[in-house]
């Protein structure tokens, strides 16, 4: 079960490795070592942040994440360049966001305005408004600080109608500040005329700390509409007499807020979860994997005593066999993990995000039981977020436009997952406008990424969107930002291995597919014997399997053999003569042949010698010591301690046939 | 697993201002010819068994194998110098080297000895006709006993730009 307090304990590991890596960027900068991608880098950064972050309501860390995103961007249009200062600038920012985010992970209330001369600085290095403080004191001087504010806090007598808690708002205002509160019940009514859901109290506060106007009315965003406020400067120096008159003489409060709510920390969520190096879990699945084997090596030595020779050995020995077993399962379990914990995150975002955006979006998740390993499901979050953002702010279209184009209200994202043919297969589809491909011509043309004259094609064009800096939003939002989407997915996908196609029709949505390779994955395979060698065919990839009669194949000319399937014919792909394996059966009649899903070329049938059996087997990469392999996705090391190669169908389904070596080149397998 | 530089503690120290200068090697034997394998690239040394042959590679690759849990590939070093293809025994060894990030095993006749070789007395490969085999080593040396051909590890492990397509018969 995934809670808020797993998504925000998620948030806040991810945020603390984009702050790893926006300090590692900034150090690349101030030595000189920066390449194309650390300014860009550094933007997504704080861009994830502040992405993330607002999901939570987390207003001060976002806040400063947006200046300095702004500013980067700035920095990216080549409009600002770095400087020493500037780095100096984007460091302190940078140590103030982890502050920030720490004090919100610990649920302490950072001090009050800390990070308001860094906002300042920030802001005057880039010349531009910062959103905070528009938001903050649209009338008033934005970034107004006194040394304190006397507040008027007089709800109207609906108040608790709209689900809302004076006292909690009290306790806020504690938060920013040492507090007197004083209680006005002067509009209470005697007690046999009170109605207990209305509000008779009123309250003066007088806050004691440097904080913005901006902080202030925070506090009370939700009740403004219910209540009379009044938020005024307590300047002692300027107008000590008004404030000295108006404020009541300490005297003890009718609703003192206790002084160390804030304070207290809340109980971690952290402390359930452990963030382990991945490479350590490979350490322990190998270590693992060699204990299967030997003791598999054992029960063999074991099986040639004499029975009941050394019952106390044979007891061991199965005791032994079941603890590894279940041990293999929980280290795997560690290892690998289904989509849901990424995929359950993505339902909060979209109702978020279409709630800012006003649009009206369903989201449809399938297939979030596939497992993926561990590391690319922490990779996936991003690139999802990033492909749903883009769904909801440039795909779907308000309620309104979809009414009048004759769509449902309602807008459907579907987000589904599957493993297919030995890959993983993650699509974001939506029924939205589709990709506009004059306008993302345009704007690609606009902005120098296409010159004026080139022709291109229509995935040509869908590819422009992948461009760093490409976006067609018209203005800056909150939620799909200046284009970093597309880009950072497309990075993040081909840094897994995968790839990312598009597909779109205009006026009836788009489908982004995200192919993951199974390397890392573990694999539900069948073993079946060529030969003398043993392969892994993914069981995902099997339709079925047969031994086809004489009279069920048939020679095209020009194309092998095919197998006539209820009606259809299948190519058969001896899969001795792609390998040039020697020894294998030759003779359909003989052997068996497994009709296989391929990506790309339907129905294959693959002749082997036999089944040997089905395993959950580790891919191991082939290529980090050897070279890629065509028709080969990896291997894997069986129960003796063998290597055995996973098949990749599809590429099989590509190889031509190569010569047979005469003679059995190696010794015999032992298959077990 | 104990590092052998870490067994060869007690080897003859280098001469006094060569320090830096000289390296130690394996040795090992194909027919007559002596190699020589840096030491500091050796892993381990480990009997011959049959690897899991991989398709579409050269004669020389027999296969992978695991060490464990890491997929190894194994190099018949014979083959890889245009020799001929060795017939593995019980006797034949296999040489675990690291290069790099890359591990690899080479298949040889016998580990034979460690020498220590002074830079100085490192000659250059001749370079005639510059034919594959040639450039696997990266220098040779000569020895009271015969010469030794230094195997030049980022030649030998550069699988991706090495012709590893199924080639030429090997005689």
């Amino acid at each position: 079960m995934v809670t808020l307090d797993h998504l925000r304990a998620t948030y806040f590991e991810e945020a603390a490795e984009l702050l790893e890596r926006a300090y590692a960027e900034l150090a690349a900068l101030s030595e000189g070592r920066a390449g194309e991608d650390t300014v860009h880098a550094l933007f997504r950064a704080y861009h994830s942040i502040k992405g993330g972050g607002g999901a939570f309501g987390f207003t001060r860390p976002v806040g400063l994440a947006h200046v300095m995103e702004t500013l980067l961007d700035l920095v990216r249009e080549d409009r600002i360049t770095v400087a020493p200062d500037l780095l100096a600038l984007l460091l302190r920012g940078t140590d103030m966001l982890a502050d920030l985010l720490a004090a919100e992970r610990d649920g302490v209330a950072a001090t009050p305005g800390v990070e308001a001369g860094i906002l300042d600085a920030l802001e005057s290095a880039a010349k531009i408004d910062h959103i905070a403080r528009e938001q903050a004191a649209p009338v008033q001087a934005a970034a107004a600080i006194a040394d304190g504010w006397r507040i008027e806090f007089r709800p109207h007598p609906g108040l608790f109608r709209s689900a809302n808690e004076p006292l909690h708002i009290l306790r806020e205002l504690a938060g920013l500040g040492p507090v007197e509160v004083v209680a006005d019940p002067s509009r209470l009514p005697g007690i046999n005329r009170i109605d207990p859901e209305e509000a008779y109290l009123s309250w003066t506060v007088t806050l004691r700390a440097a904080v913005a106007r901006a902080q202030v009315q925070d506090v009370f965003e939700f009740v403004i509409d219910d209540c009379d406020l009044s938020i005024d400067a307590l300047d002692d120096a300027t107008e000590p007499a008004a404030t000295m008159a108006e404020r009541p003489v300490a005297t003890p409060t009718a609703e003192p807020a206790p002084p160390d709510i804030a304070a207290a920390p809340n109980a971690s969520p952290l402390a359930q979860s452990v963030r382990v190096d991945v490479a350590k879990i490979d350490r322990l699945v190998n270590l693992v994997g060699e204990l299967v084997i030997t003791q598999a090596m054992l029960a063999q030595h074991e099986a040639t005593l004499p029975p009941d020779l050394c019952p106390g050995l044979t007891r061991g020995l199965e005791t032994l066999s079941q603890h590894l077993r279940e041990l293999q399962d929980g280290v795997m379990a560690i290892r690998t993990q289904p989509v849901r914990t990424v995929f359950s995150r993505m339902p909060r975002l979209v109702r978020e995000v279409a709630g800012m955006l006003g649009k009206d979006v369903r989201l449809v998740v399938t297939g979030e039981g596939t497992e993926i390993d561990k590391t690319v499901v922490e990779q996936l979050a991003d690139p999802l977020t990033h492909l749903l953002r883009n769904a909801l702010d440039h795909g779907i279209e308000p309620p309104d436009a979809r009414e009048a184009l004759g769509k449902p209200r309602q807008g459907i994202i579907q987000l589904s997952a599957e493993q297919r043919g030995g890959r993983i297969i993650i699509e974001i589809t939506d029924d939205g406008r589709g990709i506009d491909r004059a306008r993302v011509l345009a704007r690609a043309r606009e902005r120098g990424l296409v010159s004026a004259e080139a022709t291109l094609s229509e995935s040509e064009i869908d590819e422009l969107i992948f461009l760093p800096g490409f976006s067609t939003a018209e203005t800056v939002s909150a939620v799909s930002g200046r284009g970093v989407g597309m880009d950072v997915v497309r990075r993040n996908i081909e840094a897994l291995g995968g790839r990312i196609r598009l597909e779109s029709r205009l006026g009836h949505g788009s489908r982004f597919t995200l192919t993951l390779p199974l390397t890392l994955a573990v694999l539900d395979g069948l073993v079946v014997s060529v030969g003398r060698d043993a392969y892994i065919l993914p069981i995902a990839a099997i339709v079925e399997s047969l031994r086809p009669r004489r009279e069920d194949v048939r020679d095209v000319v020009g194309h092998g053999q095919v197998i006539a399937i209820r009606g259809s014919y299948v190519p058969l792909v001896p899969l001795h003569t792609r390998f040039g394996v020697a020894g294998a059966v030759n003779d359909y009649t003989r052997g068996i042949v497994v009709i296989v899903e391929t990506d790309h070329s339907g129905q294959i049938g693959l002749l082997v010698d036999d089944l040997v059996g089905q395993q959950q087997v580790v891919v191991k990469s082939l290529e980090a010591n050897w070279r890629r392999v065509d028709g080969i996705g990896g291997a894997t090391i069986l129960g003796d301690g063998r290597v055995a190669l996973i098949l990749d169908v599809a590429g099989l389904a590509a190889l031509p046939a190569v010569a047979i070596p005469a003679a059995p080149p190696r010794a015999h397998l032992h298959l077990h | 697993m104990q590092h052998p530089s870490a067994a060869m503690a007690d080897a003859p120290a280098p001469l006094a201002g060569a320090a830096g200068a000289s390296a130690q090697y394996i040795t090992c034997t194909l027919d007559d010819a002596e190699f020589g394998i840096d030491i500091m690239a050796v892993h381990e040394i480990r009997g011959w068994t049959p690897p899991t042959a991989i398709p579409h590679a050269a004669a020389w690759m027999r296969g992978v194998t695991n060490l464990r849990g890491t997929i190894v590939p194994i190099v018949d070093l014979r083959a890889r110098f245009g020799f001929g293809p060795t017939e593995p025994g019980a006797m034949h060894v296999v040489v675990i080297i690291q290069n790099g990030a890359r591990t690899a095993g080479l298949l040889v006749d016998a580990v034979s000895d460690i020498v220590t070789v002074e830079a100085g007395r490192i000659r250059p490969v001749p370079e005639i006709g510059a034919a594959a085999p040639e450039r696997l080593l990266s220098g040779l040396v000569p020895l009271e006993r015969g010469m030794v051909s230094l195997v030049s590890l980022d030649t030998l492990l550069a699988f991706d730009e090495a012709d590893t397509a199924p080639s030429l018969p090997i005689s």
